[in-house]
């Protein structure tokens, strides 16, 4: 008989989620700077949003180009409660609202999944493509609901306060987010280890044979995009409490993109892959975007870089240095990696320079021809900045693929290592 | 005996070409039945209508006496018949251990279920240990379908094929590509999966066949020319002439 060794009490699993935890309840109290509590909230609502979006991309193999459909109307229905709650129409706690958000995305879930699950692949990335522009031109349609150009409003503070919580205050929110977010993570892993969650996985690479081991496909898929509906609508609850205004952007083609990228950069095949695009993301779009009108074109050319070079996006570039790690091969790894991190920079500056060279000249030059770049102060519609740049851009790529030749050198070696490693 | 399954009339169209040209078949409970026949005769076809991987043209297939033909492939299985592939067709990034415990979940009943957690089903697990012990690759529990060796790849096809614990087992080639050896295991494995079972076995190695079956049909282009004990497949003349004599040349 089989011996079976089971651990209901995984201590590794326990300080990851701890960890986690307790990072996100510190994380305000540490950065103070007046911007980073509302990226901090974005990042915590955008969390739930990409593992909702990864329980169909990457457990399931759907491609979604409009999941922002569910968590937008989520929103919308949660905004709509928060409204009828403080004129009185009946009693819920704005603590748990997020709920009302779940429940509207998982009904939408039902409503449009049934159809869109019948087919994966291309069909049911082009239906979901089409159902997010039928919603998006549905809040034009229906202003009443969606609130036409302006959305919907409401005010987050009503009744009592409850031991001083009143959601006045930023952080308040912040650590309603976190409560939230602790819980969907939790809710979302678990998922992964059911019945279903494993179903899911099975109908992603080889649907053909879970219909000879009893599943019904459609039925698998459609369940996984309802569930996943529900947590988005948590999260488009969740954002509605956060900002206290849904716009029709909230179920708009920007969001369904967004999402995408997020979950696809940080890594779908990994669970917590969505987390760190997520972190990502949000991080390159609030900084980035404080620092450039440009910032929309380096978030494409990262997506553009990690579906050519990592596909695996970044959870799997940190996990395949595990096993090099617990071999100590690591040090192998760092002069080329410091090579490569001299000459990418060089290559960036130089990159960097041209793009925001090209943005000021195409929309200042006449007004305003002196610009600001690195330190250095210069006339856009001079030669000289443009020589050094295009010299950085070039050099720059010269000498960073010598720098990756070396890294693929020393991936090699280790790579022949380990293989020896394990044959003995 | 009742019988497990029977074909009527039964007919396939792929285009203008009859694939299958009104085959009738019974297979009683309890029964090991082999097809044989010439490369493109239209075993792997049988198998697909009877399957409900391809719908009919005409006729008609019950299982256990009821209609099964128009049933989409997981209601077939559900009413207990399980077929393994040809071509091998299993989960391939999955571990060897995983692939066996999606094709127990469904007849234990936990379906669709996001509330049980995997790790704690007592019973599936404990199958699936059972099911990787008898198929020989307990030593591969943890590795990814996609990396085994041939043979171990068509054992691990043969387990997720009876690990739902059917009553009516459909193997399409389950040996072929194997070596001497290797083929002598899977013998004895399946002799042992199958035991209680109603087997249906298309297989090319006539030393396999010969061992197993209680029973053997002849197939040649979509039609049964001869369905008898194997002694008298032996002596049949018609069979010699049309494939065991063209095996021979
Ligand atoms: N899906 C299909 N579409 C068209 N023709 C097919 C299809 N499947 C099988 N055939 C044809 O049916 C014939 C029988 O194939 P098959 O059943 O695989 O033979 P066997 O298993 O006896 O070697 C072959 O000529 C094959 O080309
Ligand atoms: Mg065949």
């Amino acid at each position: 008989m089989a011996k079976l060794k089971y651990r209901p009490i995984n201590l590794g699993r326990w300080l990851v989620w701890g960890g986690t935890a307790l990072v996100m309840i510190i994380l305000p109290l540490i950065l103070t700077a007046g911007f980073t509590l509302t990226l901090l909230s974005q990042i915590g609502v955008g969390i739930i949003f990409a593992l909702s979006y990864n329980m169909l991309l990457g457990q399931g193999g759907m491609l979604s180009f409009g999941h922002a459909v569910y968590s937008g109307l989520g929103a919308y229905f949660t905004v709509h409660a928060l409204n009828l709650i403080s004129q009185g129409a009946f009693h819920f706690p704005v603590t748990l609202a997020p709920i009302i958000g779940g429940l509207a995305g998982a009904t939408f879930g039902v409503i449009f999944g049934y159809v869109t699950t019948k087919k994966a692949g291309t069909t049911f990335a082009m239906i979901s493509l089409g159902i997010g522009e039928m919603v998006f031109a549905c809040s034009l349609m229906f202003a009443g609901f969606f609130g036409g150009e302006a959305g919907v409003s409401t005010n987050r503070v009503m009744g009592q306060s409850f031991l001083g919580i009143t959601y006045g205050p930023s952080i308040q929110v912040y650590y309603l987010i976190v409560g939230w977010a602790l819980v969907c993570m939790a809710a979302m892993y678990a998922w992964t280890q059911t019945p279903l969650g494993r179903m899911a996985n099975a109908v992603r690479d080889n649907p053909e044979r879970a219909e000879f081991v009893g599943y019904d496909t459609h039925m698998v898929r459609f369940l996984t995009l309802v569930l996943s509906g529900f947590f988005a609508g948590i999260a488009g609850g969740l954002s509605c409490i956060n900002y206290e205004i849904v716009t029709a952007e909230n179920v708009g083609a920007a969001a369904s993109g967004g999402v995408l990228i997020a979950t696809f950069i940080g890594g779908a095949g990994f669970f917590f892959g969505p987390i760190i695009g997520t972190i990502v993301f949000f991080t390159m779009v609030t900084a980035v975007g404080a620092m450039t009108k440009a910032w929309l074109f380096y978030l494409g050319l990262l997506f553009l870089i990690m579906v050519l070079y990592a596909p695996g996006g970044f959870a799997s570039l940190i996990l395949m240095h595990v096993p090099v790690i617990k071999a100590r091969l690591m040090r192998r790894l760092l002069l080329p990696y410091a090579a490569a991190l001299v000459t990418g920079a060089v290559l960036m500056a130089g990159l960097v320079s041209v793009v925001e060279m090209t943005y000021h000249f195409s929309l200042e030059a006449g007004t305003a021809p002196g610009m600001k770049l690195f330190g250095f102060a210069f006339n856009v519609t001079s030669a000289t900045p443009w020589t050094v740049a295009v010299g950085l851009l070039i050099g720059g790529f010269v000498i960073s693929r010598f720098a990756w030749a070396a890294v693929g050198r020393a991936w090699a070696d280790i790579v022949h290592i380990l293989q020896d490693r394990a044959v003995v | 005996m009742s019988t497990a399954i029977e074909l009527r009339g039964v007919t396939k169209r792929f285009g203008n070409t009859e694939i299958i040209r009104g085959v009738d078949l019974a297979v009683p409970r309890g029964e090991r039945h082999a097809i044989i026949g010439p490369n493109g005769a239209g075993k792997s076809t049988l198998f697909n209508l009877i399957s409900g991987r391809y719908p009919l043209s005409h006729g008609d297939i019950l299982l256990n006496g009821e209609s099964v033909s128009g049933l989409k492939p997981f209601q077939i299985n559900r009413k207990g018949l399980s077929r393994s592939f040809q071509v091998t067709n299993i989960f391939q990034r999955m571990s060897v251990f995983e692939n066996i415990r999606c094709a127990v979940l469904w007849t234990l009943g936990y379906k669709y279920s996001f509330w049980h957690r995997l790790g704690g089903l007592k019973d599936a697990n404990l199958h699936a240990e059972e099911v990787m012990e008898s198929i020989g690759l307990k030593a591969r529990r943890d590795t990814p379908a996609g990396v085994l060796s041939y043979a171990e790849q068509r054992a691990l096809e043969i387990g997720v094929t009876i690990a739902g614990g059917a009553e009516v087992i459909l193997l399409d080639e389950p040996t072929a590509g194997m070596s001497r050896t290797e083929t002598s295991d899977a013998v004895e494995l399946i002799r042992k999966v199958s035991q209680g079972k109603t087997l249906i076995m298309v297989e090319h190695d006539m030393g396999v066949v010969f061992d197993l079956a209680d029973k053997i049909s002849v197939l040649v282009y979509g039609e049964v020319i001869a369905s008898d004990v194997p002694d008298n497949i032996r002596g049949n003349k018609a069979v010699q002439e049309a494939y065991l004599g063209t095996e021979a040349h």
